[in-house]
C-alpha cells in the first residue's frame, strides 16, 4: 500500500450525494427557522435525511443504515459540518442507539433502534448537572426502585434539544454508600410524562438549551442501560463514541467568508486586502490550522476503518478544532477592523457576521463533549503517559 | 486513504533511523558546534545516497519522493543532523530539472566530484546573498536574481555566528557565476525548489519537535516536587499535551505536503507553506515546553533542550517567519477556484 491522503474515490461520491441533498434540503427557511428559535433541529431536515439514507450512513443496512464505511461517513459529516446543518439532536440520538447496540437488550434494540435511525425518536443527553460537569461521575440525581419501576428526582442542565425529544438517557445515582464511580446507573428516561419539567435555557451563540427537572419522574426498569450501580461502564462506552466525528467544519466555513471578504474588499488607497500580508497571514494560518483540524479527525475515521476504536486521536481532534475556531474567530473579528463587532442583523456586517457570531459559538465548543482541559488529560495520562494527578 | 508509509518507505526510515541512532548521538551534534557542520557525518550520508536518491532517473539518480525525503528528514531532525542534508538534496534536485549543459555540468560536480551544492533561499541585495544555509561549507551556490537562475562557485563569503548553531554565510555575488536560466521557467524553477526546502524543513521540525516532546515527557515523569512527579500537575500536563497535539497534527501535515508534491498539484505549494509555517511553531512549542519543564537544567548547556530549542526556531527562520509561510500559502490559496 502507498500512503494516500485522500479519502478515496467512494467517499467521495458520497460526499457529492451529501452536497446535493444539503442544496436541495438545507433551505433559507431551515436556516432561518434555526436562527429565529435557536433551535438546532428541523423535523423535517431530519425525515428528509432519513428519507436519503443520510441519517445513519454507517450502520449497517439490516438495522436501518447504508453500510457505509467510517471513511465514507467521514466525508458526508465533513458536508454536514461545513453547511452548517443541523446536526446535534442526530449526533446525540445515534450515540445512545449506539451504547444500546452494544450493550442494550433485546427488548431496548427492539424499542429504541429502528425508531431512532427511523428518525422518529429523539435522545438527549442527561449527564451535567448544577454542581457537576467535567467531573461526571458525581452526578447527583437519584433514582430509586419502586417496584418495577424507578423514581428519578434531580435537576440536569444543557439538556440540549429535550423540547424536541422523547428520551434522556440519564445518568442517575442509585447508590450513595458506595465511591463515586460505583453508585451510577443510566436509564433511557421518557420526557414527555408529568414528572419531567423543561426550562428553556438561552446561550452565548443564540442557541437554547435546557434545565431538566425531575420529581417523582418515572422510568421502567426495562429502559435501564447496563447494570444498576454499572453507569459508569457504560458512561465510559459513550464518551468514547461521543469524541470521534467530524471536527472543523465551522472552520471551514468561517475561513470561506473571511476569504471571499478579502478577495472583495479594498483598502483606502484601494489595494485589494486580498493582496494584504497581514490579511493574508491571518487567512493562511487559519488555513493550515484548518488543515490539521481536517487531517487529525480524518485520522480517527481511517483507524476505524481499520477497525481501531480512536481514544487519545479523538481527543486530539476535538482539542485542536476547537481550540482552532475560538483562536481564529477572535483573530478575525480583529481583522475586519471595527467593522468586525457589527451583528448579523446589520446589512453591512461581513458574511451577516460570520465572525462574531463565531466569536461567541466558539465559546461552547471548548467546553461541551469534554472541556478542553479533560482532552488535556486524557492526552496526557493516556497518550504520553504521564502519572495522574495525586 | 492509507497514513502509514509503505513498506518500502518503512524499511527506509529505518535504514536512516538507525544510521542516525549510531552515527549521530547527540555527543556529535555538541562535538559539531559552533559551525553545525560534521564533514565526517556529510560524507557518510553521501554514501547512503542521500544525494543520488533525491534526483531523478534521467539525471542518473535513484528517483525518490519528496515523501521518501521527508521520511528521511523526519529522522534528520529527531537527531538535529549538523549536515546540509535538506539545502544538499533540494540544490541537486534543482539542478536535475534544470536541464541545459551549465547545470548538467553543477550536477556532475555535486553527485560525481563531492562539490556541495546549495542554495540561496532568497535573491540578493546589494550584491549580497544572506544567510545561505549551509552557506558556510558549500562549493557552489544556486541562487535566482529576479530574472535569472544563476549558478556560482562560492568565493568571498562571511560566515555567520547564529542562534542555530548553522553553518549559514553571507555570500557576496561575483561575475562568475554562470547562468542556468532564465524568464518564467528560471522562476518556476526556484519556486519549486522553495516549496521543496520548506517540506523538507517541515518534516525535519516534526522530528525535532517529536525528540523534544519525548524529552521533556520523560523528564517530568521522573522529576518529583511537593512529593509528586510534576508530570502529575496539570499545569504541567496541559501544556505537554498541547504540545503533543501540534506535534501529531505537525506530522500529517508535513507528510501531506510531501505527498502532494506528486499527487496534488495544485495544493502542492500552498501545503508546502502551510506546513512549514505550522510545524515551525509546532517544533518551537514541543522545545519550549520541554525546556521549561526541566526548570533551572533546562537553562544550563549540559541538558540537551536547548540544543532543540535553538533549532527550532532558527532553522526555518533563515527562511522567514511562519506569518510569512502563512501568508504565502493563501495567497496561493486565494487565486484557486475550488476553495
Amino acid at each position: 500500500m502507498m500512503m494516500d491522503f485522500r479519502l478515496g474515490e467512494r467517499s467521495e461520491t458520497f460526499r457529492a450525494e451529501a452536497r446535493r441533498f444539503l442544496d436541495e434540503h438545507l433551505t433559507d427557511e431551515v436556516r432561518e427557522r434555526m436562527h429565529a428559535t435557536g433551535v438546532h433541529h428541523n423535523w423535517d431536515f431530519h425525515r428528509a435525511r432519513v428519507e436519503h439514507g443520510l441519517l445513519a450512513p454507517g450502520w449497517p443496512e439490516e438495522l436501518g443504515g447504508q453500510g457505509r464505511d467510517p471513511l465514507e461517513v467521514q466525508a458526508c459529516l465533513e458536508e454536514f459540518q461545513r453547511a452548517g446543518a443541523p446536526t446535534y439532536a442526530v449526533g446525540t440520538t445515534l450515540m445512545v442507539a449506539n451504547i444500546i447496540r452494544h450493550i442494550g437488550t433485546d427488548e431496548q434494540k427492539q424499542l429504541i433502534i429502528p425508531r431512532a435511525l427511523g428518525g422518529e425518536i429523539l435522545i438527549v443527553l442527561g449527564f451535567t448537572e448544577p454542581e457537576s460537569g467535567s467531573d461526571v461521575a458525581a452526578a447527583q440525581t437519584r433514582a430509586v426502585r419502586d417496584g418495577s419501576e424507578w423514581l428519578i428526582n434531580g435537576q440536569k442542565m444543557f439538556t440540549t434539544n429535550a423540547q424536541e425529544a422523547d428520551y434522556v438517557f440519564l445518568l442517575t445515582r442509585t447508590n450513595t454508600e458506595v465511591s463515586k464511580h460505583k453508585g451510577l446507573t443510566t436509564f433511557l428516561v421518557p420526557l414527555r410524562q408529568p414528572g419531567v419539567e423543561i426550562q428553556p435555557v438561552f446561550t452565548l451563540s443564540g442557541e437554547r438549551t435546557n434545565l431538566t427537572f425531575y420529581s417523582d419522574a418515572r422510568v421502567d426498569d426495562s429502559l435501564r442501560i447496563g447494570e444498576v450501580d454499572g453507569g459508569w461502564q457504560v458512561m465510559t462506552v459513550g464518551l468514547t463514541f461521543e469524541r470521534t466525528g467530524p471536527q472543523g467544519g465551522d472552520s471551514v466555513r468561517l475561513l470561506r467568508a473571511m476569504e471571499e471578504w478579502a478577495l472583495n474588499s479594498t483598502d483606502d488607497a484601494g489595494r485589494s486586502k486580498a493582496e494584504d500580508p497581514d490579511v493574508q497571514a491571518r487567512l493562511g494560518r487559519a488555513a493550515a490550522e484548518n488543515e490539521v483540524s481536517l487531517l487529525l479527525a480524518r485520522r480517527c475515521a481511517w483507524l476505524q476503518n481499520a477497525g481501531a476504536l480512536p481514544g487519545v486521536e479523538g481527543s486530539m481532534a476535538k482539542l485542536f478544532a476547537s481550540e482552532a475556531l475560538t483562536r481564529q474567530s477572535a483573530d478575525f473579528v480583529d481583522m475586519l477592523g471595527p467593522d468586525g463587532v457589527r451583528g448579523d442583523g446589520d446589512p453591512a456586517a461581513v458574511g451577516g457576521g460570520i465572525a462574531e457570531y463565531y466569536f461567541r459559538f466558539a465559546m461552547g465548543t471548548i467546553t461541551y463533549g469534554g472541556t478542553s482541559e479533560i482532552q488535556r488529560n486524557i492526552i496526557a495520562q493516556r497518550g504520553l503517559g504521564l502519572p495522574r494527578p495525586a | 486513504m492509507d497514513l502509514n508509509p509503505s513498506e518500502e518507505q518503512q524499511q527506509l526510515t529505518d535504514a536512516f533511523a538507525a544510521f542516525y541512532a549510531k552515527e549521530c548521538p547527540i555527543e556529535r551534534v555538541r562535538d559539531a558546534e559552533p559551525s553545525g557542520h560534521d564533514a565526517d557525518l556529510w560524507a557518510r550520508l553521501c554514501e547512503m545516497g542521500v544525494l543520488d536518491m533525491a534526483v531523478d532517473h534521467a539525471s542518473g539518480g535513484w528517483g525518490a519522493s519528496l515523501l521518501d525525503l521527508a521520511l528521511v528528514a523526519e529522522q534528520h531532525g529527531r537527531h538535529l543532523g549538523p549536515a546540509p542534508l535538506v539545502e544538499g538534496q533540494v540544490a541537486v534536485r534543482l539542478l536535475a530539472r534544470a536541464g541545459g549543459q551549465a547545470a548538467a555540468d553543477a550536477l556532475s560536480r555535486s553527485l560525481v566530484d563531492g562539490r556541495l551544492t546549495t542554495i540561496a533561499l532568497h535573491p540578493p541585495r546589494s550584491g549580497e546573498l544572506a544567510l545561505v544555509p549551509a552557506g558556510a561549507v558549500a562549493d557552489q551556490v544556486i541562487f535566482y536574481d529576479g530574472s535569472r537562475l544563476m549558478c556560482m562557485e562560492i568565493g568571498d563569503r562571511r560566515v555567520i555566528s547564529n542562534l542555530g548553531s548553522m553553518p549559514v554565510a553571507d555570500i557576496t555575488v561575483d561575475s562568475s557565476a554562470t547562468e542556468l536560466g532564465r524568464g518564467g521557467q528560471a522562476q518556476q524553477l526556484f519556486e519549486l525548489a522553495r516549496d521543496e526546502w520548506m517540506v523538507l524543513m517541515a518534516n525535519a521540525l516534526l522530528g525535532i519537535g517529536d525528540r523534544s516532546m519525548e524529552l521533556g515527557v520523560e523528564y517530568v515523569k521522573e522529576r518529583r516536587a511537593f512529593g509528586a512527579p510534576i508530570g502529575s500537575f496539570q499545569a504541567v500536563a496541559h501544556g505537554l499535551a498541547d504540545a503533543a497535539t501540534a506535534v501529531d497534527g505537525g506530522r500529517l501535515i508535513a507528510r501531506e505536503a510531501a505527498w502532494a508534491a506528486d499527487e496534488d498539484a495544485e495544493r502542492a505549494t500552498e501545503l508546502a507553506c502551510f506546513s512549514c509555517g505550522f510545524c515551525s511553531e509546532a517544533a518551537g512549542e514541543a522545545s519550549y515546553r520541554s525546556l521549561h519543564y526541566h526548570g533551572g537544567y533546562g537553562f544550563m548547556l549540559e541538558f540537551d533542550t536547548q540544543l532543540y530549542y535553538r533549532r527550532a526556531k532558527a532553522w526555518p527562520a533563515v527562511f522567514g517567519e511562519p506569518s510569512q509561510m502563512f501568508a504565502r500559502g493563501a495567497a496561493h490559496r486565494l487565486i484557486r477556484t475550488d476553495r
